[in-house]
């Protein structure tokens, strides 16, 4: 385990290593960026109306006594979705749509030679092929949680348009009461850590790839794997020391 | 010129290569031969810097390379062209990208001065016009010139060449041995192959170097190679019926 883990900071410590030419690594950090956040935005929107729909009634089923007031689902509803689904349960989506590409992506050029053609060439290949990725994660991972909240409150918005279990006019009076922006902090905070954690964890996992098909996808899978349960971790560590 | 003194490689408790060492002759193609788990990729890698030897030292032209960290080698390995077995072209980018990927990063010529040695270099390779075609569209014997217009776009002085003819049909196997033997008479570059076909050795092989179980077993031209007495070389080159006919004809 210290073994990989030494490993681990050594191929960030070289992939944040002085770049042989800025503008080609520009080009591939804004290649990257489009990569995790356009191609992310449509799986992001979907589990984020649903989820912030279907958290809306389950708060509002939870909720049902004449005493409690009906808005208290949308305080409930934001907060959930603040701090906890918008960034966490976008991040494990995230992990397995973004790190396994990322992971599949470093090894198989890792087992077709492509990262040693690199090396002969002397480009740093951690650099070329690590820290953009990662700059991406954790630039457009926020981002996307960001736009993962809106559409989560919206969701919640639409569930009670649609069942009518709370009216909507309660729901918004809710979404607006006793707001705090340390919450959006927190989610961004979660954001910007996650995505690091995806990415740096699935690309190492890619880069040392050894073997062929079938290894490529094993490392997809632990990538995956290691990263959601360091998010899961980081997000504990996050909410005990911010909130 | 290259030379290599006493290189060991060792995985674990096995002893890939044991203690080798030779010159290249510039210029020339000088061929790495010898059967499978015979250390030969391996010394490739490590006169390459892919792997780091466990003993022994690299030296281009009066420079240690083994003793080199990353930044003082990569003078050097742009100085270096290498054409993978599997060709290694990147996926993700066109023909012409992959040709241009590494003057876009080491030099600083204009796009279109980029573009120029892009296709002077396709069309040494005869693949001229091909340049918007991704890898996945070529068949093998393109790949390999594409992979070796990629290895000279530096116009390098040394040319590592890793199993040319694996995958390949005779007939385009002949091609890039032909090609590659130009390349290195026409930039006077100093060429090394790892190879086990026997067309190559005796048609380029200006410079032989025989391993077996990780030694150096014999070294020489591909003249000496028919006349030569050591039986573990007879036993791999003329292992062939067609071979063992062709040598008693000789």
């Amino acid at each position: 385990m210290f073994h990989s883990l030494g490993k681990y900071i050594l191929l960030l410590r070289l992939s944040f290593r002085k770049p042989e030419k800025f503008s080609v690594y520009w080009a591939e950090v804004m290649r990257e960026m489009v990569s995790v956040g356009v191609g992310s935005l449509g799986i992001i929107s979907i589990i984020s109306v649903f989820i912030g729909a279907a958290t809306t009634i389950q708060v509002a089923f939870q909720l049902s006594s004449p005493l409690v007031p009906r808005s208290i689902a949308g305080s409930i509803a934001r907060d959930s979705t603040i701090l906890e689904f918008s960034p966490t349960i976008s991040s494990l989506v995230l992990a397995g749509r973004v790190g396994s590409s990322m992971a599949s992506q470093i090894g198989t050029m890792r087992v077709t030679e492509q990262i040693d053609a690199l090396e002969i060439m002397g480009v740093n290949a951690p650099g070329y092929l690590i820290s953009p990725k990662i700059i991406a994660g954790v630039t457009m991972f926020p981002i996307l949680v960001i736009a993962s909240i809106a559409l989560g409150i919206f969701g919640g918005w639409l569930a009670c348009v649609v069942s009518g279990d709370v009216s909507p006019a309660d729901y918004l009076s809710g979404v607006h009461e006793g707001f705090e922006g340390l919450t959006i902090r927190v989610a961004i905070v979660k954001a910007i850590v996650f995505g690091f954690i995806i990415t740096s964890i699935c690309a190492y996992q890619g880069f040392y790839t050894s073997g062929g098909a079938l290894e490529v996808g094993q490392s997809a899978t632990r990538g995956v794997v290691y990263s959601c349960v360091m998010v899961l971790f980081a997000d504990l560590v996050i909410t005990r020391l911010m909130l | 010129m290259i030379e290599i003194k006493g290189i060991t490689k060792t995985f674990g408790d096995n002893d890939v290569l044991r203690g080798i060492s030779a010159k290249f002759k510039p210029g020339k193609n000088n061929l790495i031969i010898g059967g499978s788990g015979s250390g030969k990729t391996t010394l490739l890698k490590c006169i390459v810097g892919l792997h780091e030897p466990t003993k022994g030292d690299v030296i281009f032209d009066g420079e240690n390379f083994t003793q080199m960290n990353f930044e003082q080698r990569v003078p050097i390995r742009t100085h270096i062209g290498m054409l993978f077995q599997n060709s290694a072209l990147f996926d993700s980018m066109t023909v012409e990208e992959n040709i241009m990927f590494p003057l876009n990063l080491f030099t600083d010529r204009t796009h279109a001065e980029k573009l120029d040695r892009a296709n002077f270099c396709l069309e040494r390779v005869n693949l001229k016009g091909k340049n918007k075609l991704y890898p996945s569209e070529l068949s093998g014997g393109m790949k390999k010139r594409v992979g070796i217009a990629r290895a000279i776009s530096m116009q390098p002085k040394y040319l590592f060449v890793d199993e040319p003819n694996s995958g390949l049909d005779p007939k385009t196997s002949i091609l890039i041995d032909e090609l590659i033997n130009e390349l290195t008479e026409e930039y006077q570059i100093t060429t090394v192959i790892v190879t086990h076909d026997m067309n190559s050795v005796m048609g380029i092989g200006d410079h032989i170097i025989f391993l077996h179980q990780g030694k150096k077993w014999w070294e020489g031209t591909k003249d000496e190679i028919a006349h030569t007495d050591n039986k573990e070389l007879n036993d791999f080159v003329f292992a062939s019926k067609f071979m063992r006919a062709a040598k008693a004809r000789l």
